[in-house]
């Protein structure tokens, strides 16, 4: 009941600049269902329409739904993080997902409800329209575009055009497969070689303009197959962006293998192909969407930037002192953006997971505290909250204290994620999103979210080998699967090593089969190891690296050696011995894998 | 009662503000009693949900009802300050006893404060009155009468606790309408064609017969027991002794298998 009251003592805050939303689908989605159930739509064209409208089926029961909210470029504004915060404690569990892809996501909503929640969405501008399905997903940009030390300009009007222009668009409505665009700041923010586009905004000099443009990759993307991208050019100036695009999507959408699901997105076909074929495909059709555009076709890039202002102080805490925890929060949570005085703040969640008492408390603490009164999705299931002021942090620690989000190690390796597993997916094989928590929880309890020589490593998760969690491109990276002694099965994951995503791009190396529970003594293995074999400034990831490409000097020398060094993990004990290395975190019964049918190509 | 006449489930701020002036209403404000004593909403009188809980026999609750002035002919306002749902199960009571004027206050104590509307402390003098008693056995559900009708046709058996626990365990054949769904962010109900867009599209209409359950004593499902009247769905039951009773008694549970939805939940 405070919720209301709160919004009308905020009357200047800011709104969003697009409304995303069509009232008018809410209505349809409810009349589709009422039909559906009626018997007069068939199963497969429910499901693609479903899909088309953000809402996935949900493991071993398609009643229920998970519905997907885009967050186009990530940006998320108090009032809508508020009515989101309600639709979860009405259609769904209390608790809301943050994911790897800037969507907020609902869980274990009935069928019969998802329309009642495309209705409170469309009250704040907000869709789940092509979060799922084969259409163009959720426009990613950086959290750090528009502040960022390194970035050339802000990226975040190009990302937010080109969502305007593609969502509903006829051009993505039955594409092949999904289609992913991530624009980010810089190389090191972001996965850019990752995706089916990936953009970095950099500008040239042309006889003493300045022009802005993109260096843009082609054909990369994570799953059961990855594959790293290529760059198109040397140089897309902002003009060609939109063409293209558009050119990327008419070859995709012509050439792309509309029968195998398993080998259906583009970078196969790029695969297929050729790196160069391709290319000059592109360039080709670029060329002829540039020519027979009847009119102009532009991006609308609305170039006005945020208005900065800092919050008015409601009350003076100056005299009240700072909570324990502020300098080790400070150091892993939070970045000098390029504006002085000004730092971005990272609010990292379990695995992505956030209570609706937490996301109103969330919405009150961005007007209190972000000068540009908004927030933005992150890249690893978490939260920024940027231009808040130097003389602010302090305070809004406090606060964040208060309501449960000022776990520190938000930047480091301490903040792991886990794809949604057998919590809700159909396809899962383990609990991948409990053990992320599990990991998280003891990385903090040591304290190794302080440890510099772990900071800029990661811990990736995902349930099966579909790669949701983006293991690949993890510095440890676990993808789930069964094991077996005789009759017996136990929760087991593939250990990869060594995975980036920034200008080395590169796919983790396969190293060993890693029992559920065993994950978290042979991550700690591997920090051992490295602390005993490191140079005196090397990082995990930078040793990892020279490990994996065979190119280290010490005891350890290579994948095989640290294979070997953890075979005694991966013994199995008897049940009798340890009847808990039968159950998978979450679960008290004895583990067996259970599958129903996936809806990732649908 | 005739059965044409809508049922008034909800009582706005400004009539009761109204009737309190005119002093033609009892009020039954069902907190705790150190937080009636503090400030409640004037000329209401107290009745704790848990003392009306500690014995719910008709006969106990008939001398409540009479010490509190009310007879056949008062029209009662229920108050709480827990989104209805304590309200709800004290007005159901009085309901099943036969009184057929008894509503609730559309908001909580909290938002009728906020509002700055008036309170005050003073216990107000009751003349005691004679209520008869006429039971509404129709508006009662038994753990045997759910369990003999609740696998018929036309029985629709909804459970109102959170979806979480919900999915953990419940009544076999029961589909789930948590208590937050039914509320918006001011009203303890939604207004009446909301509430009817959101039950239709769960087939939850005509003239099924509807049985409510939560957790433990039917306050919460009480909240639901008033909301599917306030859409006129005419055939209406609150099985009071809910799941923790059926529980108790071992009945058979049913359970979304194969997932670990706790896992999910940042709680
Ligand atoms: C063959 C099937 C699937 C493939 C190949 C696939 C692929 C992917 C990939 C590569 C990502 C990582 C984000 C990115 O960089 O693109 C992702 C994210 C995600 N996918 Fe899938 N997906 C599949 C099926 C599913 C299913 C069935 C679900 C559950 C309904 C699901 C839920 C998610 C979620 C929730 C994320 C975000 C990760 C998070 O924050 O939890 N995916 N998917
Ligand atoms: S990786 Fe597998 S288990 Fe995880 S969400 Fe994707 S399909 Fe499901």
């Amino acid at each position: 009941m405070t919720v209301s009251d709160l919004k009308q003592s905020y009357p200047d805050s800011p709104k969003p600049k697009i409304n995303w939303a069509r009232i008018e689908e809410a209505e349809d989605f409810a009349n589709t269902v009422k039909l559906f159930r009626q018997g007069k739509y068939d199963e497969d064209s429910f499901r693609r329409y479903r899909l088309q409208h953000g809402a996935y089926g949900t493991r071993m029961t398609n009643d229920y739904a998970m519905v997907r909210i885009k967050l186009p470029a990530g940006e998320i504004y108090p009032h809508q993080l508020e009515k989101i915060s309600q639709l979860s404690e009405q259609f769904s569990i209390g608790s809301a997902h943050f994911s790897t892809r800037e969507n907020i996501q609902l869980h274990w909503v009935i069928l019969e409800d998802v329309s009642e929640i495309l209705r409170g969405l469309s009250e704040v501008g907000l869709t789940s329209r092509e979060a799922c399905g084969n259409s163009v997903r959720n426009v990613m940009c950086s959290p750090l575009s528009g502040v960022c030390p390194d970035e050339e300009f802000d990226s975040t009007p190009y990302a937010l055009a080109t969502a305007r222009f593609f969502l509903r668009n006829p051009l993505s409505q039955s594409l092949p497969r999904k289609f992913k665009f991530n624009f980010t700041c810089c190389e090191k923010h972001g996965m850019v070689r990752m995706v089916d586009v990936g953009l970095i905004p950099q500008t040239r000099d042309l006889d003493g303009t300045i022009q802005k443009g993109f260096k843009i990759f082609l054909g990369g993307g994570l799953g059961n197959k990855s594959f790293v991208g290529y760059q198109l050019e040397e140089f897309t100036p902002e003009e060609d962006l939109l063409y293209t695009s558009i050119a990327v999507l008419r070859i995709f959408d012509r050439l792309g293998d509309r029968k195998n699901m398993a080998r259906n997105r583009m970078r196969y076909l790029v695969n297929d192909m050729g790196w160069e074929k391709f290319q000059n495909l592109v360039l080709k059709e670029r060329a002829i969407v540039r020519a027979t555009q009847s009119v102009v076709t532009r991006l609308e890039v609305d170039p006005t930037p945020s208005i900065i202002k800092r919050p008015i102080r409601i009350s003076d805490e100056s005299g009240s002192s700072i909570p324990d925890g502020y300098a080790r929060w400070l150091k892993t949570n939070t970045l000098k953006q390029k504006q002085s005085e000004y730092n971005s703040v990272f609010i990292t969640l379990e695995a992505g997971d956030i209570t609706s008492n937490q996301i109103t408390a969330l919405a009150t603490i961005i007007r209190e505290f972000s000068s540009e009164g908004y927030a933005r999705a992150g890249f690893v299931q978490n939260i920024a909250l940027r231009y808040v002021h130097d003389d602010d942090l302090s305070r809004l620690y406090s606060k964040l204290l208060t309501v449960g989000l000022a776990k520190s190690g938000a930047l480091t390796m301490a903040a792991p994620i886990g794809c949604s597993g057998t919590t809700s997916c159909n396809l899962a094989l383990t609990n991948s999103h409990r053990l992320a928590k599990e990991i998280q929880r003891k990385f903090l309890e040591l304290k190794l979210d302080q440890d510099d020589d772990l900071r800029d490593s990661s811990i990736k998760i995902s349930g099966c080998p579909n790669a949701c969690g983006q293991h690949g491109i993890a510095t440890i990276g676990f993808f789930g699967g069964g094991g077996r002694v005789g009759k017996e099965m136990y929760p087991n994951y593939q250990m990869s090593l060594g995975g980036r995503s920034d200008g080395e791009t590169m796919l983790g190396a396969t190293c060993h089969r890693i029992p559920a529970k065993r994950v978290i003594p042979v991550i700690l293995k591997i920090i051992e190891l490295f602390k005993q074999n490191k140079k005196s400034d090397d990082t995990l990831k930078d040793w990892m690296h020279r490990v994996v490409n065979g190119k280290e000097d010490s005891e350890i020398k290579s994948i095989l050696d640290i294979r070997k060094a953890l075979d005694s993990f991966t013994i199995p004990p008897t049940k009798e011995e340890d009847p808990d290395f039968y159950t998978d975190y979450g679960s008290d019964s004895s583990y067996h894998t259970k599958t129903g049918k996936g809806e990732c190509a649908a | 009662m005739s059965q044409e006449k809508t049922v008034k489930t909800t009582t706005d701020i400004d009539s009761l503000r109204s009737e309190i002036r005119d002093k033609s209403t009892r009020v039954i404000d069902v907190r705790r009693e150190e937080d009636y004593k503090q400030s409640h909403i004037p000329t209401a009188v107290n009745l704790p949900l848990a003392n009306l809980l500690s014995d719910d026999n008709p006969e106990r609750v008939l001398k409540l009802v009479n010490a509190m002035g009310i007879d056949d002919e008062t029209p009662v306002v229920v108050y709480d300050d827990t989104f209805g749902a304590l309200a709800s199960r004290v007005a159901w009571t009085l309901e099943y006893l036969g009184h057929s004027d008894v509503s609730l206050l559309e908001t909580t104590f909290s938002k009728w404060k906020s509002l700055g509307l008036e309170n005050d402390n003073k216990t107000p003098e009751i003349q005691s009155k004679n209520h008869s008693i006429h039971l509404k056995p129709e508006i009662l559900a038994t753990s045997d009468y759910l369990e003999t009708s609740k696998d018929k046709p036309n029985v629709i058996l909804i459970d109102n606790r959170e979806r979480l626990n919900y999915l953990e365990q419940h009544i076999p054949g029961a589909i789930s309408l948590p208590y937050r769904t039914l509320a918006t962010q001011d009203k303890i109900l939604r207004p009446k064609e909301d509430m009817k867009r959101l039950l239709d599209n769960r087939r939850i209409s005509g003239n099924s017969e509807i049985i409510t359950y939560c957790g433990s004593v039917g306050t919460l499902s009480g909240l639901a027991y008033y909301a599917l009247k306030s859409v006129g769905l005419p055939n209406v039951k609150l099985y009071v002794r809910s799941f923790k009773e059926w529980k108790g008694l071992e009945k058979p549970i049913a359970k979304q298998q194969d997932a670990s939805y706790w896992d999910l939940s940042a709680e």
